[in-house]
């Protein structure tokens, strides 16, 4: 027995549109059995990983709190993965980012600075995740070297880097040991009275836009769709193929770090071991669920963030693993795929080998 | 037995999970696939080679279990990849994070447990000659891995199979013209793979720590994908590798031991920094391309 593969002559835009919907509702479906499996009640567990996220109020809150950074992630990496460029350490360029936007607050502690700190760290923190995601996006262009491999083993030298600074030079002296940095004086003002909504989500919306419009009505937008899909035809009309890896990847490093100073100001206001709940691998799920589209991925986000909201919850109600929440996030990374190629291919089972 | 005897054994050990996981994942780019998954797969095997290791007692029923789910994951990765030719990065990217959520769900249950590693050969007579222990008292697991490593440098330049395999992974459009099933070839490599990493997964749990908690495998599974570049595909090349790599890691382990004032931070990042150090220097010396032509690539028959 074996698949064969049959290209579909063309794709009709609402199957592609739909595609990533009927991949979550198999995941789901998946994720039933699991739980299933482990004894307790699919039911039940739909219940608290989908619908309670979305229904009580503090959890809707919570949920633009947990999209917004993954939004802007999968924004970035989405113009890497368009060209065919695989940055998998935007987790990395999140946690740098983050470093580096804390030094203004941590080096003016106690001092009458205004309230330009939050802007100027904002605008560092997206300089560090640029800086960062250069090395990966420069030892590609003079020396060749797979970009897969440095952006992800870069990841394991930010952690390190952060768990350093945070016991180390930059400790709160008054912290009782803890490994974590004074409280930050400067902080994203809140949007809404008496929740946690920080004006952080803010930036997401127009982070999209701008992404959309860059992608669609400009010739380096262009350039990157070009390159992805056929690198021939971009060389032969003349884009810069090293440009393009750098531009790209500053442009997914700079949102990676930008996102992880926005979550250090609008809602950890330290720095301290684990600020990323892995933020940077889940953007991964929500880009390819987003199927690259800036508007799409805001469904993306949305969705994850639901889970991964849904996943807490689950470990206190229902006493489920927050790990079963990966194991979703990797099956639904896997139906949007398998969907994604049955959009493109009328898919046969055939008997008989080849 | 010597110091020299005791370092060599120790880099030994060190190198073993990343000499097999990097041996699978070799063949598989052979034969044209980029599997990513191999963190994913090995974090799979830890934690099914201790789980049932534990429950039954056995260690050949843990080492079954985890070769098993090595094999079970990437039969996983063939459906999507080759099944459905969908991009490779991404599939084995999805394969890591399931591989890990998934080692958490099956070891939950067995933090904190603590078991008797899988011992050392020993040979009276021989083990206990000078030199006796490096060459006759090593773990089984490391025998496996040599035989592993020598099988596969046969496998590849010496028999049909291995030449077939070779031209399937150099360019899958001739190969297919000449009537060789590629998508079976690939197949083939891709659960050979699965079971390497699987193995090398048991060997973590079973052997080197020898207990399970989350997290273990700590990047030797991308450490794995490294070498395979760092060797230019190579099997002999990946062996040495593999070894230079356990070395470097021994290296830091006793200088974090010995506390020399560097941070331990430092240290610890000293294995992730040297993979990227010598991908560098690999590619930067290269003159002409080494990695299979058709890597990475999806394939689609027409009929």
């Amino acid at each position: 027995m074996r698949l064969e593969l049959v290209p579909r002559g063309d794709v009709s835009p609402v199957a592609r549109l739909l595609s990533p919907v009927a991949a979550l509702a198999v995941a789901i479906l998946i994720g039933g059995i699991v739980v299933a499996l482990m004894g307790r009640s699919p039911m039940a567990a739909l219940q608290v990983y989908f619908v309670e996220p979305l229904t009580e109020g503090w959890a809707q809150q919570e949920l633009l709190i947990k999209a917004t950074p993954l939004l802007i992630i999968a924004v970035g990496l989405s113009f890497c993965f368009r060209a065919n460029l695989w940055n998998i350490g935007a987790e990395g360029q999140f946690i740098i980012g983050a470093l580096a936007g804390s030094i203004l607050p941590i080096w003016l502690h106690g001092t009458e600075a205004g309230w330009w700190v939050i802007p100027a760290s904002l605008a560092m923190g997206a300089l560090g995740g640029m800086a960062f995601a250069l090395i990966p996006a420069m030892l590609r262009v003079s020396f060749g070297v797979s970009e897969i491999l440095t952006s992800l083993m870069l990841v394991y030298v930010a952690d390190l880097t952060l768990d350093y600074l945070v016991r180390g030079p930059w400790r709160d002296p008054k912290g009782f040991n803890f490994p974590q940095t004074v409280s930050f004086d400067w902080t994203l003002p809140y949007i809404a009275e008496g929740g946690r909504l920080h004006a952080g989500i803010l930036v997401a919306p127009l982070v999209v836009l701008a992404a959309w419009f860059v992608m669609t009505r400009t010739l380096f937008g262009f350039g990157i769709r070009v390159a992805g899909e056929s690198p021939k035809a971009a060389r032969f009309a003349g884009f810069d193929a090293g440009r393009m890896v750098i531009a790209s990847f500053l442009i997914s490093g700079g949102l990676a770090g930008l996102a992880g100073m926005i979550e250090v100001l609008g809602q950890i206001h330290q720095l301290k071991p684990g600020i990323s709940p892995g933020y940077g691998f889940t953007a991964i799920t929500v880009a390819f669920l987003g199927r690259l589209h800036p508007l799409g991925m805001v469904f993306g986000a949305l969705v994850i963030a639901v889970t991964v909201i849904g996943g807490e919850n689950a470990q206190i109600a229902l006493k489920l693993p927050l790990d079963l929440t990966r194991v979703f996030q990797g099956v639904l990374l896997m139906c949007v795929l398998a969907a994604d190629a049955m959009v493109s291919y009328r898919v046969r089972i055939v008997a008989g080998g080849r | 037995m010597g110091i020299w005897e005791a370092v060599l054994i120790t880099v030994i050990t060190a190198a073993t999970p990343l000499l097999i996981a990097g041996m699978g994942e070799l063949v598989v780019e052979k034969s044209g696939v980029l599997n990513l998954g191999i963190e994913g797969m090995m974090a799979v095997g830890a934690a099914c080679g201790f789980a049932v290791a534990i429950l039954t007692g056995s260690t050949i029923l843990g080492i079954l279990a985890a070769v098993g789910a090595g094999i079970a994951l990437s039969a996983v990765f063939a459906f999507l990849v080759l099944g459905l030719a969908a991009n490779q990065v991404a599939s084995g990217l999805a394969l890591t994070i399931l591989g890990l959520g998934l080692s958490g769900l099956v070891g939950a249950g067995f933090v904190g447990t603590n078991r008797e590693a899988v011992p050392a050969i020993f040979i009276p007579g021989l083990t206990t000659l000078p030199g006796g222990a490096l060459l006759f008292g090593q773990n089984p697991f490391v025998y496996a891995s040599l035989a592993i490593a020598f099988g596969t440098l046969w496998f590849l330049s010496r028999s049909r199979a291995g030449l077939t395999l070779r031209s399937v992974g150099e360019s899958h459009v001739s190969a297919h013209s000449l009537g060789l099933k590629v998508l079976k070839v690939r197949l083939m490599a891709i659960l050979f793979g699965g079971a390497c990493a699987g193995l090398a997964g048991a060997y973590l749990s079973l052997v080197y720590t020898p207990f399970w908690s989350p997290g273990m495998t700590a990047g030797r599974g991308w450490i794995a994908l490294a070498l395979v570049v760092f060797a230019s595909w190579r099997p002999l090349r990946l062996l040495f590798g593999a070894y230079l790599f356990g070395g470097a890691t021994v290296l830091q382990l006793h200088a974090q031991a010995a506390s020399i004032g560097f941070p331990s931070q430092l240290l610890s990042a000293f294995p992730y920094v040297a993979t990227i150090l010598a991908l560098v220097v690999m590619s930067a010396g290269r003159r002409s391309a080494t990695a299979p032509g058709s890597l990475g690539t999806p394939f689609v028959p027409d009929r």
